[in-house]
């Protein structure tokens, strides 16, 4: 109702500073909701950026080999494999599925790998690694290698190894000079250090070694197939689904990151939950200011009410017009502090950028849109009573006051 | 003359128990369409309440009121609304106006409040009530900057608006000077003339109520004269 709306809206203007006031009020309470949104949000990014980032998003891992051990009736052991001699468990067929787990969709990235242990040699020096073989051009895929890099260059290729900070520290070996690997398998091969990165996690940088996948083939005697396929995912989130979903298609055991979480997905749960009881908080707020503002106001205008009753307004025109100041507060209040909060946020560092010991707002996360239309409805349900009380004035005595 | 309105045997008890004022006790009244009415008689005699009863603000206790053909006690809340908004204008001595709103916004104001808007029409008509009051000049004023005896012009253009059969006034030069008191009553003296609308108005004032064509005196909550 137009009339409504218009008497309503001079409601609000004929009080400025009441309905400033007001409207502030309810900002704050966006604001509030806007800037924990961001912070739990950018929290929950952070965490999982640090934690999960440099993971496989969906592992597949060929089925490790049975112990070769032949025990007797009695529990003697009667024969052991030698290294070397039992194969590497492979997935044999890795090439054919490959490009069907790429084709499923929101997998970003497939990386067949051939992972084993060895030894690096220099000289009287001898470090143990655990040696990855990845396509050369999908070094990143995973991991982001690339932007690990602080000598050389991430590309392997033929001859080229990359090596962590203080792996290449502990065996004084510098760009272009070259190191003896040895494969648990007995294979041994000559390369170039033609890369060193530095993560800040010691295991990575001090016991890792990528080479490229042929190389790996040639080191642990495997002409065809890999050890490993790590898929990463355009939303992490959506790990398990598409992990089920690789599953069906292929038939392997493809396992999501959040098998092995549980305890971090719990944490970020109880962070989750602990900001919709923040933000339903500062909701309740909202709700309680704007009722009883309008509470007050409708005490205040009793005689007007009354005059606009006997004139004859029906009950549903005085309800419309106190519901819809109500309305009208909640949405000027709404959209201000959005506008307070997307720029309260604009400082902050991009999600791309968050550092330790800043706090990871994430203005994309602010929720805006959630925060108004929340705040709207939270503002018409807390003028209800309000206009309700308004509608029974009796104009008697409201005018004869 | 044709009856416009007709109570017979109206009540009105306040309270209950030792505490129970009864205030018309057994009220008969006749107006003709077209008349102007005094409604005399002491303070505390009932005449407000008569003036809400009529005007379907308040029920009776008991008694019947027929306006227009229609019974105004069996009708609820809704219906009494739409009925006063067509057929009854008010002015009262005190809170008239809309403090928030122009001269025009509240003359205008029963019309609106029934089309859902402000229509050019209403404000034409508006327009000229306010002339005719003597408020040319006054038209987009807030009344909040009225003096008493324009606010009561204007209560009296908003009582007009939707040329309803019976304005019902009470008290409406209570508290204006000698000069504006009259110059309100020669006013709708002139919309009785000119317009045949029914006009009942409670007043202390003689000389108010010989203004007016007939007296109607209550006293122990019936009508004595
Ligand atoms: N809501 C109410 N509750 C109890 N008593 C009431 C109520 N309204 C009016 N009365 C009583 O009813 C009686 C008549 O009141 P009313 O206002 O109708 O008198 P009046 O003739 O208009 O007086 P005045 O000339 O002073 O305006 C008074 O005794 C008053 O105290
Ligand atoms: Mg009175």
């Amino acid at each position: 109702m137009l009339y409504a709306l218009k008497i309503a809206a001079r409601y609000l203007t004929a009080n400025l500073a009441q309905t400033a006031l007001l409207v502030t009020g309810v900002a704050v309470g966006v604001f509030i909701f806007i800037f924990m949104s961001a912070l739990i949000g950018g929290l929950a990014e952070f965490i999982l950026a640090r934690t999960v980032g440099d993971m496989a998003h969906i592992t597949i891992e060929a089925e490790s080999a049975d112990p070769a051990l032949l025990i007797s009736p009695k529990g003697q052991v009667l024969f052991v494999a030698e290294p070397g001699r039992i194969r590497t468990a492979t997935l044999a067929e890795a090439a054919t599925w490959l490009p069907l787990i790429a084709a499923v969709p929101g997998v970003k990235a497939v990386s067949p790998q051939i992972t084993g242990a060895g030894f690096l040699t220099r000289g009287a020096q001898v470090s143990q690694v655990s040696i990855t073989g990845v396509e050369p051009g999908r070094e990143s895929a995973i991991l982001d290698l690339d932007g690990y890099m602080v000598e050389g260059s991430a590309r392997l290729g033929s001859g080229l190894i990359v090596l962590g900070r203080e792996l290449a520290d502990d065996l004084a070996l510098s760009l272009g000079q070259s190191v003896r690997v040895q494969s648990t398998t007995g294979s041994t091969m000559v390369l170039t250090l033609s890369g060193i990165y530095q993560t800040g996690s010691r295991g990575m940088d001090q016991a890792r070694a990528f080479v490229s996948l042929s190389s790996a083939r040639t080191l642990f005697a495997m002409p065809q197939g890999v050890t490993r396929i790590e898929i990463k995912l355009d939303d992490l989130n959506a790990a398990d689904a598409t992990a089920l979903r690789i599953r069906a298609l292929t038939g392997l055991d493809a396992v999501s990151w959040t098998e092995g979480a549980a305890q971090l997905m719990e944490a970020l749960n109880a962070q989750a939950q602990t900001g919709y009881f923040l933000k339903g908080f500062a909701l309740l707020t909202i709700v309680i200011g704007v009722a009883s503002a309008l509470l007050l106001s409708t005490y205040r205008r009793r005689p007007e009410i009354g005059i606009m009753r006997a004139m004859g307004a029906g009950r549903g025109f005085v309800v419309f017009v106190f519901v819809t100041q109500g309305a009208l507060v909640g949405l000027l209040g709404g959209v201000t502090g959005a506008v307070l909060g997307y720029l309260a946020l604009l400082p902050f560092p991009s999600r791309e950028a968050f550092r330790p010991g800043t706090l990871p707002l994430d203005i994309t996360q602010g929720s805006y849109g959630l925060a108004i239309t929340l705040t709207v409805i939270g503002a018409i349900l807390a003028s209800i009573l309000p206009a309700r009380s308004a509608a029974r004035v009796d104009p008697v005595t409201a005018i004869g006051q | 003359m044709s009856a416009l309105l007709e109570t017979s045997e109206l009540v009105k008890t306040f309270g209950a128990g030792d505490t129970a004022t009864r205030v018309l006790r057994g009220l008969n009244l006749r107006l003709s369409t077209g008349e102007m009415a005094a409604l005399l008689g002491p303070s505390g005699s009932g005449k407000s309440t008569l003036l809400t009863i009529l005007g379907t603000l308040m029920k009776p206790t008991s008694g019947r009121y027929q306006m227009l053909g229609h019974d105004l006690i069996a009708a609820d809340d809704r219906e009494l609304t739409v009925f006063r908004n067509r057929h009854i204008g008010f002015v009262f001595q005190f809170h008239n106006l809309l403090p928030d709103f122009t001269a025009l916004e509240n003359v205008i104001f029963p019309t609106a409040v029934r089309e859902g808007r402000e229509t050019a029409t209403a404000r034409a008509r508006g327009r000229d009530l306010l002339v005719r009051m003597g408020l040319a000049d006054r038209i987009d004023f807030p009344t909040a900057n009225l003096s008493g005896g324009q606010k009561q012009r204007v209560a009296v253009a908003r009582a007009l608006m939707n040329s309803p059969e019976l304005v019902l006034a009470d008290e409406p030069t209570g508290n204006l000077d000698r000069a504006s008191a009259l110059q309100v009553m020669e006013l709708i003296g002139q919309i009785n003339r000119d317009e045949g609308t029914t006009f009942l108005i409670s007043t202390h004032d003689e000389k108010i109520a010989a203004a007016c064509q007939r007296q109607i005196v209550v006293a122990d909550g019936l009508v004595t004269g």
